[in-house]
Parts: structure tokens; C-alpha cells; sequence
């Protein structure tokens, strides 16, 4: 228990980071931080599979992404666009109102009583798998062909026809 | 946890940690000796009787020369950019089984370090994880050419491990299992080894292997004719040895996982035939191990000296277009022999 509040607190502490530092490149990689503290979450839930597909596709892949396009667009305190107050100050009562909704629903969900899980090596690889591909088969599969539509569509977005145009 | 277990673990982590920086070392050697082997001439043979020395004085030149952290450069990441291409480099071989298990006394000792049952996966994290050194160091050089060296490797790397992915994807359809003991204890004897089953797929890993190691004939990131040097440019002292040592142990490490996934790890033919005991074939596996590994750092260095470097276009155009339609041919080519052999035989 004392390990997941210390991740916890790491997880919370990071995320912090990433919204408050100044320098765009420092809070993607506070952000990569951040998603590892959710990997050791995830290995502490004893969800193997879980744990890696996010260490391999959030920080391996789409943070690397993200590093990739911040460090081309170089982004200094120069090119930074002022924000008037009045867009700051829309900002906080938005943020706020986020904050109202979240609390309340989760005091709604009565989120605090332990969850206990009827099996708890669900997180393996074989057993994640059968599920996968019996109880949630339809799901899954649609969310697939979901990605991979979104996938097509990029594609076509950034393709320019040198015919057409 | 008893305590002769950590002792064991202990142990075992740090032989494999000697064990790769000691191959990593000599493995520099070796290159230089291939490339003159190829090449007609001698080598390096001043330092000790046939150059053996060389390694350690290279390394003491690499230690004593003077540190420069360029002025514009963003000094926190530009020493962090070397220290994770060598982390991640190191922590690779935690999951490979160097052989079966040692009987002393009674205690079993299993030559692994951890088998997790994704063991797989892992490795693919770790290399996903490598692309950061680069890419760290590249930019926080504050050098346009470091950059764009850093931009080239992230993308080569990005791209190729998709392939990469796909042709394991095939070999996992075979095997059934993510743990790399297991694999390994399929593969027992000559013909069970995977690049059997597998041929296409080891060749599609195999070239993503290069390119994920940033070997020639892939070695853009650091072209030396179009980007001065690449990610690496402003880099000086042990920060560039990291780099480069990074690399070897990358080509240490992948050799031996190509030796796990496709042809048998440690086991060699008739190795229960010849009446040995298991203390011994143990021993004599983990020598076939070593000299497959071998066999396959040897490689890596003849296609250096023999090929030419891709163009960029190329790079992109092969991996993309060649490989990953290939790899997904080979997913679905081994999904309709397993069912023909499911049901048929």
C-alpha cells in the first residue's frame, strides 16, 4: 500500500510539473514521467499486458511524437502569444466548473469503497486475450475498425494530389 | 526472499552487466579488425599482441579528454540524452535466458534473470524507450545538424519497429507465448528452431533490427556527408563513448534476441543425445549461445564493410512499403498454414 501512495504521489507530482513548467519540451518529457508512474500502477494492479502496451505505445510511440513536433516547431518565451486577462480569467471559472462536475460525480459513484475484483490475474496476457476476443469481441472490433478510419482519413488529410491541386 | 536468492540474482546481474560492457568493448575491436580483414590490411596491432589492448586505451583517451557542454546547449538534457542511450542499452538483457538452470549442491539456479511472462513486449518497451537518448541529445545540442540527425533517427526508429512489431506478431502466432524461456524451450534440438517456421519473418526482423541499431546499411542519423556527424556532433569525451558504446551493446543485444526468437538460444543438436549431464550441457549451451551471438555481431559488421549507405527516401520507402505489406502477408500466410494444420493433420 505504501508503494502505491508513494507512486501516487509521484504520478500527481508529475502531472503537476507538466502543466506548470514554462518550457514545452520539459513538460512533454514531465508528461513521459508522469504516463511511467502509470505503468508501475498498472504492473501494481498485476495488469502485465496493460502495463506495457502503455509503456510502449504512450511513451514509446505518441510521446516521441509529440518531442518530435515541439522540437521542430521551437517554441521560445518570443513566438509565445499573449493571452489577454479576460481569456486567463474564462480559463479558471471553466477549469472550476470541471473541478464542480468531477467531485460531484465521483461523491455520486461513492468511488471510495474498495473495488475488489472477481479475478484478479484479468490482466494477463491469455486472459485478457480470451476475453477480449469472446465476451467483448463486437466492442473490440469496432473499435479497431475505428482507428483504423481515423488512420485512412490522416492519411488522406496530409496527402496532397499534385494532379488535383 | 531468502536471502541466497538475492545473492544469486545479485550475482547474475552483475556477470551479464561485465559480460556486456567487456563484449560492447572488444566489440569495437572486432569492427576495426573485420573492416581490415574485408579490406586487405591489418587493423589495429600496436597495443598488445594483436591489438588487444586497444579497447582500454581507447577508453582511457575517451575518459581523460576534456568535457565541453556547448554555450547555447540545454546542459540538464544534454547529459541526460547519453545516460538513457546507455540505461536503456544495459536493462535489455534482463529478460534473455542465457541457459537452462545450474545444480550446486541442491540449489537450482535458473541463468536467467527474470522470466516475465511478457517477456517479449518488454524487450519491444526498451527498444521503444532508446529513441529518447537520441533525441534528448540531439536537441539539446542546439545545433540545426544535431537536430535534424535526432529527427532522422526518431523516425527511422518509429517506423521500423512497426515492422518489427508485425514479423513477431507472426512468430508469436507459432509459439503461443510471450515468455522467452518458453520460446527457447520449444526450440530444443535443430529442427524445432524457429527460422524453420519462420523464414520470412526472421528476415523482416533481422533488416528492422539493423535499422533499429543504427547500423549501416541504415546509419542516417549520423551521416557524416550530409549532417557533419548527426545527433552526436557536439557531443565530446566519455558523453560521445556512451553514445557509441550505446550502440555496440544495442548490437550485443539484439543479436542475442535473434538468437533466442529464431534459432534455438542455447540449445544445439543432439544435446540430450550425447549422454551429458545437465550441469554440463548447461554449460556447453550457454557456449552455443555465446557463439551464435557471435555469429551474428560478425554479421552485422561484414554488411557495414560490404553495403552503402540507403537514401533517406529509400530508408522511408522500404520500410514502410516493403516491409510492414510483407510483415502482414507473413501474419496471415501463418494463420492459414496453422488452421490447414489444425485441421487437416
Amino acid at each position: 500500500m505504501s508503494v502505491f501512495y508513494f507512486v501516487a504521489f509521484l504520478s500527481i507530482f508529475f502531472a503537476l510539473m507538466t502543466i506548470f513548467t514554462k518550457n514545452p519540451v520539459h513538460s512533454v518529457l514531465y508528461l513521459v514521467i508522469t504516463f511511467f508512474t502509470f505503468t508501475v500502477h498498472y504492473i501494481l494492479l498485476n495488469a502485465q499486458f496493460l502495463a506495457v502496451v502503455n509503456f510502449i505505445v504512450y511513451m514509446g510511440a505518441i510521446m516521441v511524437l509529440f518531442l518530435f513536433v515541439l522540437m521542430l516547431l521551437n517554441l521560445n518565451k518570443d513566438t509565445e502569444p499573449l493571452k489577454s486577462n479576460l481569456v486567463k480569467f474564462m480559463g479558471v471559472i471553466a477549469g472550476m466548473c470541471l473541478l464542480v462536475t468531477l467531485a460531484a460525480s465521483f461523491r455520486l459513484l461513492q468511488i471510495s469503497d474498495p473495488v475488489v475484483l472477481k479475478n484478479p490475474d484479468i490482466g494477463l496476457v491469455s486472459n485478457l486475450g480470451k476475453v477480449l476476443f469472446s465476451d467483448f469481441l463486437l466492442p473490440f472490433e469496432i473499435s479497431s475498425i475505428l482507428l483504423l478510419t481515423a488512420m485512412v482519413g490522416a492519411v488522406l488529410l496530409a496527402k496532397n494530389d499534385p494532379k488535383k491541386v | 526472499m531468502e536471502l541466497a536468492f538475492v545473492i544469486e540474482k545479485v550475482v547474475l546481474v552483475t556477470l551479464i552487466f561485465v559480460v556486456t560492457l567487456v563484449i560492447a568493448m572488444y566489440s569495437t575491436l572486432a569492427e576495426r579488425k573485420v573492416a581490415g580483414f574485408m579490406q586487405d590490411r591489418f587493423g589495429p596491432d600496436r597495443a598488445g599482441p594483436f591489438g588487444i589492448l586497444q579497447p582500454l586505451c581507447d577508453g582511457g583517451k575517451f575518459f581523460f579528454k576534456e568535457e565541453i557542454i556547448p554555450a547555447g546547449a540545454h546542459k540538464s538534457l544534454f547529459i541526460l540524452g547519453p545516460t538513457i542511450a546507455i540505461i536503456t542499452a544495459c536493462i535489455g538483457s534482463a529478460v534473455i535466458p542465457w541457459g537452462q538452470s545450474l545444480t550446486i549442491g541442491d540449489r537450482v539456479i535458473e541463468l536467467q534473470v527474470t522470466d516475465v511472462n511478457i517477456g517479449v513486449l518488454y524487450m519491444f518497451g526498451v527498444v521503444a524507450l532508446g529513441v529518447y537518448g537520441i533525441m534528448l541529445g540531439g536537441w539539446a545540442s542546439n545545433n540545426k545538424f544535431s537536430l535534424m540527425g535526432a529527427v532522422r533517427a526518431a523516425s527511422q526508429s518509429i517506423s521500423y519497429e512497426l515492422a518489427m512489431g508485425l514479423a513477431l506478431i507472426a512468430l508469436l502466432m507459432v509459439t503461443q507465448t510471450l515468455s522467452l524461456k518458453e520460446i527457447v524451450e520449444q526450440q530444443s534440438g535443430f529442427v524445432n528452431w524457429n527460422i524453420w517456421v519462420q523464414p520470412l519473418g526472421f528476415l523482416i526482423f533481422l533488416v528492422c533490427a539493423f535499422a533499429e541499431c543504427n547500423r549501416v546499411p541504415f546509419d542516417l542519423p549520423e551521416c557524416e556527408t550530409e549532417l557533419i556527424g548527426g545527433y552526436n556532433l557536439e557531443y565530446s569525451s566519455m558523453k560521445l563513448g556512451l553514445y557509441m558504446f550505446s550502440e555496440y551493446i544495442n548490437m550485443f543485444v539484439s543479436s542475442a534476441l535473434m538468437a533466442t526468437l529464431y534459432f534455438g538460444g542455447y540449445n544445439f543438436p543432439f544435446m540430450y543425445d550425447l549422454g551429458l549431464s545437465q550441469n554440463w550441457i548447461t554449460i556447453i549451451g550457454v557456449i552455443v549461445f555465446f557463439a551464435k551471438i557471435f555469429a551474428f555481431i560478425f554479421f552485422f559488421m561484414w554488411i557495414r564493410w560490404t553495403l552503402p549507405r540507403f537514401r533517406y527516401d529509400q530508408l522511408m520507402n522500404l520500410g514502410w512499403k516493403v516491409l510492414i505489406p510483407l510483415a502482414i502477408a507473413n501474419i496471415v500466410l501463418t494463420g492459414v498454414i496453422t488452421i490447414i494444420n489444425d485441421t487437416f493433420f
